[in-house]
């Protein structure tokens, strides 16, 4: 190896989150650190958050009033399929990978991931799709089909300007991107866990992310087949989805799907990880049924691909196809309602410290319930007959996205903040967005339920002034504003804790697992040597060896002695 | 301003059931909603009980570190398993009452979408008509679903399901409406810039009611009598109106737009956008695209005389 060192390297071993450093913004844009990917992540997540915050408050405003003219249909078309495109690929994703990267080899005692350059390609790749579908608006006009786009509609006949190329080449690098990163979190967290750390005492965020990663690789190449499909279709006069050449335009609803329902599985799994972390610190206790939180990890990433027709339900698919599906979506409903009584149990018994953190993860139980109940609404055929693509599902798949994805963001963010930049959010402030963010989310789609069964349809640009419409719109109208202004104050808190924040102590939680073992914010080397690592807490056990999990009769012990490490079968 | 034309609407929302269809499903509903509410309030109950109980009040002593209980989470997977289950078999259940197989009935009427309006016809009769449906009440009906271009949903709320209308597909519903009156529905998959206004009218008539409007449908377009609207059906066949619109009995055959052979007897026109009168035609005519942006009617630049010619004849299209 030469001395020649090409990538500017830090000299402060502290790659914080503020930009200012002795290299400026150069060594972020060279960077291979983890760390810094997973921040540049996560700052990706909160600017496309903005932009499809701002797009949704547009589409709000027509809505606030029937028969309303602020906003032309091929203005309003184009917003609401890129807030949607935008939320779920350029933010929800680039958000849970920004935690998964950053913290992945830190939990597992690792000093990087197991590929750090494609590590830094799957992040660049992330940020030129995402930039490519937003240069849509600059070379004729956005999508306007939706997010999930159905054929024919996203056809040339039917939307000729070049949007939705823009979001088919712009989802196929996004979605490189996302297949690239789970390749590396796969071979990260199989590989290079430090030396005694056993599947079985693998953090529960790593164990979902671990789940989540194969979930990602076998679903995203329906997404990215569809997309090519539609590519050569639009771009080459095929006709894969156009019944008119031989086609199907039902063939797009099958392969989104395939692709779809698992994905928001993806979007939820690494969540479940992130409260599987919250609860147990913030409750003094370990998780409750560690082993049924990760078997039913596994049973939702089996099931997921078993339900995408519950998207298809009306689409005349016959009796006996229906029933399939309705049964196994039934059956989704089992491992993933369970998790909230094995998080109410971890809670049970223990000693709750409400921050800001475990606020959003005790909210989130109660949302999350609503919005997994109203989703069973789906899985009974009959009833989705009447309810889907109506604002019923809005609502409903916003309070899994935000009550259950968005909750949990919150949380990880307020969890690890202290950790990635060594300071502490202002409490008060905190709490304050905490209470404001769910008052004006509840606000914005509870409402949503009824109009949904009082007849309104999603997707509708304006609507009738019929009974009740108006005003049930104007409060949800009013609900997103509240929550964008929430939004506001959070990325206030943020800076300033960044400028001038308390300084957090390295374990600022008292937790449990080795992020917190390194200083806060960790080095560019994460660790100069790891504690022993015999329990899913080892940190506790370092803490207090005098209880720890593996010294406990009933606990961890029954196992001892079982495990064989992998990376060295005869335990030499 | 309150539309006055939506007014007569009888019922919009899935629980003002008019149909058995619509019934059944209800009752399916009400059951669901009272498992859910239970559900949800045992959660917020224990949510609320076990934050409150046990709030942190000793900062440095822990709690008994408690890993799982084996018997509560066997509870935990059975009672929700045995719910899904009951549901399970009380959808199914409806899902065969609701859309039986149809065997080798004939479709009573065939509904097809577009880009933006509803084609109604019924097979056995030269009926075709647009946007306005009338069904009979008290029999039950095969309505056959497509579409001419994207997909499209048919969905009226008080008559039950939803059914996804695909082009190169043919989809089926089953429907027996309970009274007679008018049933507002809308297009429920997006379909285009103007999914918004495509709006459902179902009007349902007693037996007799229906036969007689089905009569009165059969017959050719009226011949208009004073000047004006005779002006107006020269005009309507010399245009390209004629091209896109037709009227039965004339030499106006296109089939791309709506058929307009009795448009005059009409309440609403640009599928439920707006009341169906004079002035509402007349601006239609002066300019489609400032009143439904999108539209396939292109602007054709019509003198004013013209306009209310052709708006004379229209209007009288009864």
């Amino acid at each position: 190896m030469s001395d020649i060192n090409f990538i500017p390297e830090p000299e402060e071993p502290i790659p914080s989150l503020s930009v200012s450093n002795n290299q400026g913004i150069l060594q972020w844009i060279s960077s291979v650190d983890h760390k810094q990917i997973g921040i540049m992540y996560l700052w990706l997540s909160v600017l496309f958050l903005v932009i499809a915050g701002i797009e949704i408050l547009l589409v709000r405003l027509q809505l606030a009033i029937p028969n309303n003219h602020f906003l032309a249909p091929e203005v309003y078309n184009q917003l609401f399929t890129m807030h949607g495109t935008t939320m779920i690929f350029f933010v929800a994703m680039p958000a849970i990978f920004g935690f998964t990267t950053y913290l992945v080899p830190l939990m597992i005692g690792a000093n990087d991931m197991a590929f750090p350059r494609l590590n830094a390609f799957s992040f660049w790749t992330t940020f030129f799709g995402g930039s490519l579908l937003y240069f849509s608006f600059l070379a004729g006009g956005a999508p306007d089909a939706g997010w999930f786009n159905y054929a024919p509609l996203n056809e040339y006949n039917y939307s000729s300007s070049p949007g939705i190329d823009y979001y088919c080449s712009g989802l196929l690098f996004a979605g490189i991107g996302t297949l690239t990163a789970s390749v590396n979190f796969i071979v990260t967290i199989l590989h290079y866990r430090v030396l005694p750390m056993s599947l079985k005492q693998l953090p529960l965020f790593v164990w979902m992310i671990l789940i989540n990663s194969f979930l990602v690789l076998a679903a995203f190449p329906s997404l990215n087949a569809a997309l090519a499909m539609l590519l050569l279709d639009r771009q080459l006069h095929a006709h894969f989805f156009s019944a008119a050449g031989g086609g199907s335009a039902i063939l797009w609803q099958h392969l989104f799907w395939l692709f779809g329902h698992p994905e928001v599985y993806i979007v939820i799994l690494p969540i479940f990880g992130i409260f599987s972390e919250v609860f147990p610190v913030f409750s003094r206790k370990p998780i409750f049924g560690y082993g049924m939180v990760v078997g039913s990890g596994v049973a939702i990433a089996l099931l997921a691909f078993g339900v995408w027709i519950h998207h298809m339900f009306a689409t005349g698919l016959g009796n006996t196809v229906n029933s399939f599906f309705a049964a196994s979506s039934l059956l989704i409903g089992i491992p993933t309602g369970v998790k909230i009584f094995n998080w109410l149990a971890t809670m049970h018994g223990g000693a709750i410290r409400f921050s800001v953190s475990m606020l959003f993860a005790i909210a989130f139980l109660i949302e999350f319930t609503i919005g997994g109940l109203s989703g069973i609404s789906f899985a009974i055929v009959p009833i989705d007959w009447q309810l889907t693509d109506t604002y019923y599902v809005v609502a409903h798949l916003h309070f899994v996205f935000i009550g259950g994805t968005l909750f949990g963001l919150l949380s990880g963010l307020f969890y690890w903040f202290p950790k990635m930049s060594g300071r502490l959010p202002d409490p008060r402030l905190s709490k304050w967005f905490f209470w404001l963010f769910v008052a004006g989310f509840n606000i914005t789609f509870l409402v949503q339920h009824a109009l949904g069964a009082m007849g309104m349809p999603r997707r509708v640009y304006t609507y009738p002034d019929l009974p009740g419409w108006g005003i049930l719109n104007l409060i949800s109208t009013i609900g997103a504003f509240l929550m964008a202004g929430s939004v506001g104050l959070l990325v206030f808190i943020l800076v300033r804790a960044i400028k001038k924040g308390a300084v957090a102590s390295p374990d600022a939680w008292d937790a449990n697992t080795l992020e917190w073992t390194t200083s806060s914010p960790p080095g560019l080397k994460n660790f100069d040597r790891v504690i022993p690592v015999k329990s899913t807490r080892p940190f506790r056990d370092y803490k207090r060896p005098e209880d720890a999990d593996w010294n406990r009769p009933e606990g961890a012990r029954k196992h001892e002695g079982k495990y064989i490490p992998q990376n060295n079968p005869h335990g030499k | 301003m309150p539309d006055l034309f939506l007014l007569n609407i009888s019922a919009s929302s899935i629980f003002d059931a008019a149909s058995p269809e619509a019934a059944s499903i209800r009752q399916l509903t009400f059951e669901f909603i009272i498992a859910a509410s239970a559900v949800l309030l045992l959660v917020v109950i224990l949510t609320s009980y076990i934050t409150v109980k046990y709030r942190s009040k000793h900062r440095h002593e822990d709690p008994k570190q408690i890993t799982g209980n084996r018997a509560l989470e066997i509870w935990m997977v059975s009672v929700p398993l045995a719910l899904v289950i009951l549901f399970l078999f009380r959808s199914l259940a409806t899902m065969n009452a609701i859309l039986p197989d149809r065997g080798n009935h004939t479709p009573d009427i065939i509904i097809t979408g577009h880009q933006w309006f509803w084609e109604a016809s019924y097979p056995g009769t030269t009926v075709t008509t647009a946007n306005e449906i009338h069904l009979p009440t008290g029999k039950r009906i095969l309505m056959l679903l497509n579409a001419a271009d994207v997909i499209h949903d048919w969905w009226v709320p008080a008559l039950g399901p939803k059914m996804d209308m695909i082009p190169g597909m043919n989809n089926y519903l089953w429907l027996t409406i309970n009274q007679p009156g008018i049933y507002d529905g809308a297009c429920s998959e997006f379909c285009g810039q103007q999914h918004a206004w495509m709006r459902i009218r179902v009007i349902a008539q007693l037996q007799p009611d229906y036969e007689r409007w089905l009569s009165e449908q059969t017959t050719n377009t009226h011949i208009p009598q004073d000047t004006m609207a005779k002006a107006g059906a020269i005009l309507f066949l010399e245009s390209t109106c004629s091209s896109c619109h037709r009227l039965k009995g004339t030499a106006a055959a296109g089939i791309t737009g709506p058929d307009l052979t009795h448009f005059g007897s009409r309440q609403t026109m640009l599928t439920g956008m707006m009341a169906n009168d004079s002035g509402n035609v007349a601006r239609w005519l002066s300019d489609p695209q400032a009143v439904k942006p999108g539209a396939h009617m292109p602007r054709f630049i019509f003198a004013k005389d013209s306009i209310r010619a052709l708006t004379a004849y229209l209007e009288q299209l009864k």
